[in-house]
């Protein structure tokens, strides 16, 4: 079994956590929350129900879980992307795919502290972390690495829209605005990578020629399209959201 | 409906009027002269709306969409001229220009149908001045050169690119629960991919680091840029998420775009609007 190099870190301070629990909406501020994860070398949180298949949950947890998900993946994607980098590789690809590996450890780690709040404690609601598969990919050849990296950042950011209008609570949907331009961004980079010079960076394929709109699709098509990658070995399930 | 109304008077005469700061600000773009000093005022610190035009929209879902319009319109006649102007060179420049003009006519379209659509009169287009009052040529009309004149371009649009992305968020929570929030957000990844685009055009990383305008951008350009620093996300300090690279100021600031208000959006849109 594979596992990432890259330690999923809980927030250093109790306070930090306590203030987070101020976001409001899931949260409610209590005493004794998380206490189990407090390690900081448990990578591994809790692990889904006993005999049950996670299921990400409704409303803003279920998004917020759904969002934890798609964020393993981009992270776990790029860290073995940057443990081995394929060769040839040109100093802006290097550059540009060393940020993205950070910018997704970054919000894998912010989801993973945003529920690990929201939950206040019943990790039983908190998605588990997510082993990884990528099966015949091949991490030394250039063209499917960035074909996937741009295939995953595309998935990103029609994700994000879409679920925005799931979120009830305006602070998630600010965050989540502030994460889907960056998955944008991303998006450009990567396309423009792969054919230079041209108008693939918000090419024809993915926004609408005649509107202007990006994609924004429900969680039910991201992850059925997520799922016939057989990148995610664990199962899990999203009965409550559309 | 009037912009200028929309706008509540913010016009560019009531911003270039009485100010006092006199830096060199658009040194690195070259054509100061004596109307160097209109353009001292930075973008977006000039005139602060008096009459708090975004508290009366603070929570209407109809203003938040006649701001992205002007935003749009200011977008769709930029690029426009940009791509008449025969600054851009061939090959990359030109195809990227076409293909943003190509989107930020569609926006504007869709904008205006959907204001229609829900019985609302969208804002007029105002007029616009590119050269904020002749500071700028960024297409050569009054002979700058072309090499200039295309330093200019860039600039501009990345400027306006990373506050359409900024303003778009800023606007999302007046959208909340309304229809017309999941376009809000399909246009706001454009804008952002947009924005990745013309900045590696012009050398940059696609994504911001810190508050950095970036290489080459004037100085009158950093409101675009400020509050980008933040690390406060949720009422969390991203930084402390963790050790090593990812959590670094950089990596940090860089990961999550930051919002900008109404009034800073307006205040930036209204150096570039002439009133008639």
């Amino acid at each position: 079994m594979k596992k990432t190099t890259i330690k999923v870190h809980q927030p250093k301070s109790f306070n930090n956590r306590r203030q987070f629990l101020k976001l409001g909406g899931l949260a409610v501020a209590g005493t004794g929350l998380l206490m189990a994860c407090s390690n900081d070398d448990d990578q591994n949180m809790m692990p889904p129900p006993e005999g049950g298949i996670f299921d990400l949950g409704e409303g803003d947890l279920g998004v917020l879980n759904y969002a934890y998900a798609l964020e393993q993946l981009e992270a776990d994607f790029y860290t073995k992307v940057v443990n081995s980098f394929y060769a040839n590789i040109t100093d802006e690809e290097r550059q540009v795919l060393t940020d993205l590996y950070y910018h997704e450890v970054n919000h894998r780690d912010f989801f993973n502290a945003a529920i690990s709040a929201a939950v206040e404690g019943n990790t039983d609601l908190m998605l588990p972390t997510l082993e990884f598969d990528y099966g015949d990919l091949d991490f030394s050849n250039r063209a499917q690495v960035l074909g996937t990296a741009k295939v995953l950042e595309d998935t990103g950011v029609a994700a994000y829209n879409g679920a925005g209008r799931l979120i009830s609570n305006p602070d998630y949907l600010l965050i989540a605005g502030k994460i889907v331009s960056v998955e944008a961004r991303h998006a450009s980079a990567i396309r423009t990578l792969i054919n230079p010079n041209s108008a693939d960076f918000a090419g024809d394929d993915v926004v609408t020629v005649d509107t202007g709109l990006d994609a924004a699709l429900d969680p039910s098509d991201i992850l059925a399209a997520v799922s016939a990658t057989g990148f995610i070995k664990t199962e899990f399930t999203a009965n409550n959201l559309p | 409906m009037n912009i200028i109304n929309f706008l509540d008077d913010f016009t560019t005469s009531s911003i270039l009027e009485g100010k006092t700061s006199r830096r060199d600000i658009f040194g690195t773009l070259g054509t100061l002269g004596k109307k160097a000093a209109m353009a001292a005022v930075p973008l977006g610190l000039a005139a602060m709306p008096k009459k708090t035009y975004a508290q009366s929209m603070n929570t209407d879902p109809v203003g938040a969409l006649q701001l992205a319009l002007t935003l749009e319109y200011l977008e769709d006649e930029f690029y426009d001229l940009a791509l008449q102007s025969g600054v851009l060179p061939s090959g990359r420049p030109e195809t990227v220009y076409m293909q943003i003009s190509k989107h930020e006519q569609a926006h504007v379209d869709f904008l205006i149908a959907g204001l229609e659509g829900a019985g609302v009169t969208p804002v007029s287009k105002p007029t616009f001045d590119f050269t904020v009052g002749g500071t700028f040529d960024p297409f050569n009309d009054n002979g700058v050169g072309q090499e200039t004149a295309y330093a200019q371009l860039l600039a501009l649009a990345q400027a306006f690119e990373d506050t359409g992305v900024r303003a778009y968020k800023g606007q999302a929570g007046n959208l909340l629960g309304s229809p017309f929030l999941t376009a809000a957000l399909q246009i706001h990844s454009v804008e952002a991919r947009h924005a990745s685009e013309i900045r590696r055009l012009r050398g940059l990383k696609g994504w911001i680091t810190g508050n950095e305008r970036g290489a080459g951008m004037p100085d009158a350009t950093q409101p675009v840029y400020n509050g980008e620093e933040n690390v406060m996300q949720g009422g969390l300090d991203v930084t402390t998420l963790g050790s090593g690279a990812a959590f670094s100021m950089d990596a940090s600031t860089e990961a999550y775009d930051e919002a900008l208000s109404g009034d800073d959006a307006v205040a930036i849109a209204s150096l570039f609007i002439v009133e008639e």
